[in-house]
């Protein structure tokens, strides 16, 4: 059975958090990974490449366009699992 | 030459592999100063080849192996002069280009292709030229010229064709995404995928190994399994000039050069 929207949006932040080195604590669904994380565009891609990895996924990065947000994020991959 | 230490590229032999390390700010795009840099390596290749049997192309840069061509450089160009001469600029930056890759492409060395990162368009095309790739866990290809009303220009369109099913290769071009390496692995473009980091040690892994062969054998393998598509080069050429000449390509490069949002690598 695939795993709930809930536990795939605990996982990207989970996952987010270890990588960026950002207290857990401080990132919630609604966040916009680009200001939380202080990312750009490339290092966007790099995780990508890390949830694709995680997941065991495709998620083609112009699913990404415009979407800044963890929940939504969690959407687009829950629709590939 | 020996060895060398430019703006935007190095190079020097290590256990009797040739590196040529690219290590321009931000993500080795390739422009003119590069090409220059570029040009003056293919015309040291020769001397080089006699006391090296591998060659190791690879990044220094932390964001990848190169995010491809200096659209800025490109974008601004073609501000400063009427579009029938920008249109004859680009062709002729084009086919040097092509001769630095046809020439990297016959070499008879192994030439291999350590990359991590971002391995975009002209980037991609670069290890495209190379027998072997061999990519890091994090390594990402993509061909995103269309979205600016372009083909790629340096040669990866022939060269997909020549390493690759029609399928896969439309996939990229005609949606412009990106690939992760075990897509790229999947589809045949990766031979060998690398931890983090360790693309160039596992390249140098590979370069010893193909060490232990007849140089003489190894030229012929490769000059009988890989031959050079150059008809299909010199038609590439002329489809980006054409496609270059479009208001379309100018507001395409206009809205990447001007785009100040976080954005702008994804297609």
């Amino acid at each position: 059975m695939p795993p709930t929207t809930n536990h795939t949006l605990d996982e990207i932040l989970n996952l987010a958090a270890l990588h960026f080195k950002v207290p857990r604590e401080r990132l919630t669904p609604d966040d916009d990974f680009f200001k939380t994380l202080g990312i750009d565009s490339l290092q966007a891609l790099d995780l990508l490449t890390r949830l694709e990895s995680h997941f065991r996924i495709e998620l083609p990065d112009y699913e990404l366009q415009g979407v800044s947000d963890f929940r939504t994020l969690a959407s687009r991959i829950q629709a590939r699992l | 030459m020996k060895e060398f230490r430019g703006q935007t590229l190095s190079w020097q032999i290590v256990n009797g592999a040739i590196e040529l390390a690219l290590h321009r700010d931000p993500c080795n795009e390739i422009g003119s100063l590069t090409l220059d840099e570029l040009e003056r390596f293919a015309a040291a290749l020769p001397g080089l080849e006699s006391e090296a049997h591998a060659l190791i192309v690879h990044s220094t840069q932390k964001a990848g192996f190169s995010a491809g061509a200096d659209l800025r450089e490109l974008f601004l160009r073609g501000q400063e002069m009427e579009k029938v001469a920008a249109v004859r600029g680009v062709r002729e930056f084009l086919e040097r280009i092509h001769a630095v890759m046809n020439a990297l492409d016959a070499a008879p060395l192994t030439t291999i292709a350590a990359v991590h990162g971002v391995t975009f368009g002209g980037g991609f095309e670069l290890a495209l030229v190379c027998d072997i790739i061999i990519a890091d866990r994090m390594a990402r290809f993509c061909f995103p010229g269309l979205r600016l009303g372009l083909i790629p220009g340096f040669g990866g369109i022939p060269r997909l064709k020549r390493d690759l099913g029609n399928a896969a290769i439309r996939d990229l071009l005609l949606t412009g995404r990106s690939f992760n390496v075990m897509k790229a692995q999947q589809i045949g473009l990766v031979s060998q995928i690398a931890a983090e980091g360790e693309a160039l040690r596992v390249a140098r892994a590979t370069a010893s190994q193909v060490g232990k062969f007849d140089r003489w054998t190894t030229a012929a393998a490769k000059a009988f399994v890989k031959p050079i598509p150059y008809e299909e080069l010199k038609q590439e050429i002329n489809i980006f000039c054409d496609l270059y000449s479009r208001p379309a390509v100018e507001e395409g490069l206009r809205r990447f050069v001007e785009n100040e949002g976080v954005q702008p690598y994804l297609p």
